[in-house]
């Protein structure tokens, strides 16, 4: 049987490190290992981006990594975008615009948005349906997601 | 998902002899968008995963105005799709680099996974026949080179052997008054697999082509390499007729399966749209870069 692999990373701005299987994925680490709950399953083959986490400065489907392929790396999962107790203006807007009813994709687009928005603070509509197009939700149709996600690139430049 | 020990070799010689040693065992994980579902789902087996990103030669892109551009074979796609050099004397590659799959997806996944994975509807792997790109292989007994066209044996088959690595696609330095471009027919915009595709590369010369490549995906065992769909443009004037001859030709090329995206007909037509389409394209992009 393989041994198990200890694992040094960075998650949400936190040095952790863990012991994990070198068949686990790090969508399952970070679940049933680390607590963090709030990265989802949905497909599990990479298709439905509910398991959206930033890896080194791009989203990828963490089912679709091994977790020992972490070493060294920064991630960032849904539960590092607010900041404190507050909330991060794509999350306001999500909660304000109704982007969502069941939930289980929300984590995955918002993490999504959220390296949209930072590399481009002003995305059109073409853009940010092109962005997301990894992330499918069964029940809104879209439409709020998009215009969330516009409501937000908004909100962040009036701050600015 | 099934058992397995993980390597992560930092040089191409430690990870041809970690593939030489556990043979048939081993797999390669480049982007892992491919291998890890084939893993999952059983329809592949390794007792071995032999991750080869941190190997320099598998993820760098170097651009020289004489011997031309090489890719690693694990560079994931974004870096491509976001390299200056890239963008400016490869368009044709561009295509094909930014829709495959989404932005997910264009994280993690490379041009090399892509064509050792050896779909049929391979997105990547018809531009890279029509930008007559090769294939630098290095194994137990050194290195050899493998036009792209001649890479891909079967589906989900290639030709490498027990112990070879694919380390880095070359394309050479596009020649004057050339063009390139990529078109895929999906029934969505993004995150599907080709019903068919087109990727096609001319080189003009006083208004004539003096020379073209035109390759197919999705309509044969292995992406479609159509030397005389590009062989009957050389010489040619640059028109609508003898753009339609060399479409007309891929559409007889094509060798597909009727299958739950398209019937055999359908493809067939796909062949000569996207063909002649793509072509006009390049023509575009070739008269801009004289």
């Amino acid at each position: 049987m393989p041994r198990r692999v200890h694992v040094q990373t960075t998650i949400n701005g936190e040095e952790i490190d863990f012991l994990c299987e070198p068949r686990q994925s790090l969508l399952e680490v970070l679940r049933d290992v680390l607590g963090l709950t709030g990265t989802k399953e949905g497909c599990n083959d990479g298709n439905c981006g509910a398991c959206t986490v930033i890896f080194d400065g791009r989203i990828v489907t963490a089912c679709l990594v091994l977790a020992v392929e972490a070493e060294g790396k920064q991630i960032t999962t849904v539960e590092g975008i607010a900041v404190g107790r507050e909330l991060h203006p794509i999350q306001q807007c999500f909660l304000e615009g109704a982007a969502l009813q069941c939930g289980v994709c929300t984590p995955g687009f918002i993490v999504a948005a959220k390296s949209l928005l930072d590399q481009d603070n002003n995305p059109s509509e073409d853009k940010i349906r092109l962005w997301l197009a990894n992330n499918l939700c069964r029940c809104t149709g879209y439409d709020k997601i998009v215009r969330s996600v516009q409501a937000a690139a908004e909100r962040m430049q009036e701050a600015r | 998902m099934q058992w397995f020990e993980y390597a992560r070799p930092g040089t191409v010689g430690e990870a041809v002899r970690l593939l030489s040693e556990h043979g048939e065992k081993a797999c390669v994980l480049a982007g892992g968008t491919d291998i890890l579902v084939q893993l999952r789902g059983g329809f592949r087996t390794a007792e071995w995963v032999i991750d080869v990103k941190e190997i320099p030669a598998l993820d760098e892109i170097a651009w020289d105005e004489a011997s031309g551009l090489t890719i690693g074979a694990a560079a994931p796609c974004y870096r491509i799709y976001e390299n200056e050099d890239v963008k400016k004397h490869y368009p044709g590659l561009i295509d094909a680099a930014s829709l495959i799959g989404g932005t997910q997806i264009q994280g993690r996944a490379s041009l090399g996974g892509n064509l050792c994975n050896a779909a049929p509807s391979a997105d990547a792997v018809p531009i890279m026949i029509a930008l007559e790109a090769s294939c630098c292989i290095a194994g137990p007994n050194g290195e050899r080179t493998v036009a792209v066209e001649d890479f891909c044996t079967a589906p989900g088959k290639n030709v490498l052997a027990a112990g070879e690595l694919l380390v880095s696609l070359h394309f050479p330095a596009p020649k004057a008054n050339s063009g390139a471009h990529y078109l895929r027919f999906i029934p969505r915009n993004e995150m599907d697999i080709a019903v068919a595709g087109a990727g096609v590369s001319v080189v003009l010369a006083n208004g004539n082509f003096a020379s073209a490549r035109v390759a197919l995906a999705s309509v044969a065992p292995t992406p479609l390499f159509v030397k005389q769909a590009g062989d009957a443009l050389a010489g040619q004037p640059v028109n609508d007729e003898s753009i339609q001859r060399a479409a007309d030709i891929a559409k007889q090329a094509a060798k597909p399966i009727d299958d739950m995206r398209g019937t055999v007909r359908y493809r067939k037509h796909l062949c000569e749209v996207l063909t002649r389409r793509a072509l006009h394209v390049a023509v575009e992009r070739a008269r801009r870069n004289n």
